[in-house]
């Protein structure tokens, strides 16, 4: 479903991806595991259109992002890692925009918005406006969306972040079931290494923007012999801490906050 | 279709709900109006013009679309930093239905803020020479509207972040602005002057506006017209290229 060669993503000396290989199989949960900024997001954006590759190849149920970037589209949804609601709009009618961008016809769209915002306990709010929401409700919302509408493939950009034990849950069980009886192709990214051991069929772990260690969760600790997953990520990432400049996008946060623009 | 739709509503829904922000867009034209209009109208009367009020009102309407449609077209920029562009921009739906939709509705939120603007000119003492002209005078709006709104998102595909800002601010549309004849009367003036004013597309919107609302035209309305819809073409056309040319 997904054919990634020899991938590298440069920005100017910095190179973020450093010649990646995978294949993620039709219908399989896959786990694409690594520190921060050790070049996760960077590959999701290659993988979704959003960024050129500087070199490599991409494929995505056949088509190439660039090329046929309209067709691949049609074929994927995604959770960000940051947020992408419109806070001047109401829980419903961003979910209601989505619903329109990706096609889903009005009738399946009216009950397939009011199931997601009842299972994640945002109906009672959905005529708010999204500004005034919590973190949660906002991350909550954000899944919600990207589950509107059935994709071959599913990205999650480390969805779980910041969400409580029962939201995560009700998530995995939605993702799980949509790969169980669609057969949706799961992509996707977490700190959480029990979700990953829980869910992923097979795993690759990518540090410094190069993949150290592919395989189902169970190889991954025997190549280890570790016990549990965190253990063998530890072994493969090392312990250091790392740091993540702060992006344009947390200085323009600030700079919004500073102009009394509430987001 | 209803991908454009939708993207156009969002923009007037956004408009709708930030109340502050229409009160306080209209403290600079206000001004403008009252400070220029009544400041300078004893001198203008006595260079044998007429009334400075009337002959600005047309000049800041004309302002306060370019402004509000450049600023929405750029709104872009705060969609690029608060991620919701992103949500856009994967979606199976071609990029230039998205800009036409953005596009389209921060023409119409201008289109608002303009006529906010007209009625406030209306009250301070502004007369029409003949109403019949109005829509004449709406279709000139409509046309800076889409001109500027197409030049803010373009400007507002290229910039990453929104430091630039005050570049544009500076260097694009004060000087539009400023040497558009909003201000004075664009006959008589220095030679290089005049040269600019004729490059600026402001200048024949403005002159269309004035001639639709007071009667009085310096290039013709044909040639107003003309202009305007070829260089709001031509924007849409580089907008919606630049646009489909967005990484984010």
């Amino acid at each position: 479903m997904i054919q990634v060669e020899h991938l590298v993503k440069r920005f100017g000396e910095f190179t973020a991806v450093d010649d990646i290989s995978f294949e993620v199989r039709r219908g399989e949960i896959f786990a694409f595991l690594g520190p921060n900024g050790a070049g996760k997001t960077t590959t999701i954006k290659m993988l979704t259109t959003l960024a050129r590759p500087t070199s490599g190849t991409v494929e995505i149920d056949g088509l190439d992002p660039n090329g046929s970037s309209h067709e691949v589209r049609k074929r994927f949804g995604i959770v960000f890692q940051d947020p992408s609601l419109d806070g001047d709009l109401t829980a419903y009618e961003n979910m209601e925009l989505h619903g329109v961008l990706y096609h889903v016809p009005r009738k399946v769209r009216v009950e397939r918005i009011e199931q997601l915002l009842r299972l994640f306990e945002l109906w009672e709010r959905g005529n708010q406006q999204v500004k005034l929401f919590s973190g949660g409700m906002k991350r909550r919302l954000e899944i919600a969306r990207g589950l509107l509408h059935t994709p071959k493939i599913l990205f999650l950009d480390e969805p779980t972040l910041g969400l409580d034990p029962q939201t995560r849950n009700q998530l995995w069980t939605q993702v799980k079931h949509l790969n169980q009886s669609e057969g949706v192709t799961v992509f996707l990214t977490t700190h959480y290494m029990d979700e990953a051991d829980r869910v992923a069929q097979r795993i690759a772990v990518i540090d410094h923007g190069k993949i150290v260690a592919q395989g189902s969760p169970q190889e991954l600790k025997q190549q280890t012999s570790r016990d549990s997953l965190e253990e063998a990520f530890l072994a493969l990432t090392g312990s250091t801490i790392r740091d993540e400049a702060a992006s344009s996008t947390d200085q323009m946060r600030q700079f919004g906050k500073l102009w009394g623009n509430r987001r | 279709m209803s991908v454009i739709y939708v993207l156009w509503l969002r923009e007037l829904r956004r408009y709708v709900r930030s109340r502050t922000q229409i009160v306080a867009s209209l403290g600079q034209p206000l001004l403008y109006l009252v400070v220029l209009g009544f400041g300078l109208g004893p001198v203008f009367q006595k260079a044998g013009q007429g009334s400075y009020l009337q002959f600005v009102a047309p000049g800041i309407i004309a302002m306060t679309v370019l402004f509000s449609s450049i600023f929405s077209g750029m709104g872009l920029l705060w969609d690029r930093q608060f991620g919701f562009l992103r949500e856009t921009l994967v979606a199976p739906v071609p990029r230039i239905q998205v800009m036409l939709g953005r596009t389209l509705g921060a023409a119409t939120v201008a289109m608002c803020q303009g006529l906010l603007v007209a009625i406030v000119c209306f009250v301070v003492g502004f007369r029409v020479a003949d109403p019949r002209a109005l829509p004449v005078a709406l279709l000139f709006m409509a046309l800076i509207a889409c001109l500027f709104s197409a030049l803010g998102t373009a400007i507002g595909s290229v910039l990453q972040n929104i430091q630039g800002f005050q570049l544009i601010m500076n260097f694009l549309v004060m000087p539009i602005f400023f040497l558009s004849g909003a201000l004075y009367p664009l006959n008589n003036l220095p030679g290089v002057l005049s040269i600019v004013t004729r490059l600026d597309p402001l200048a024949y919107g403005v002159d269309g506006l004035r001639t639709a609302l007071m009667g009085a035209s310096q290039f013709g309305l044909a040639a107003d017209g003309s202009v305007l819809v070829l260089v709001a073409m031509m924007l849409l056309f580089i907008g919606s290229y630049l646009f489909s040319k967005i990484q984010v």
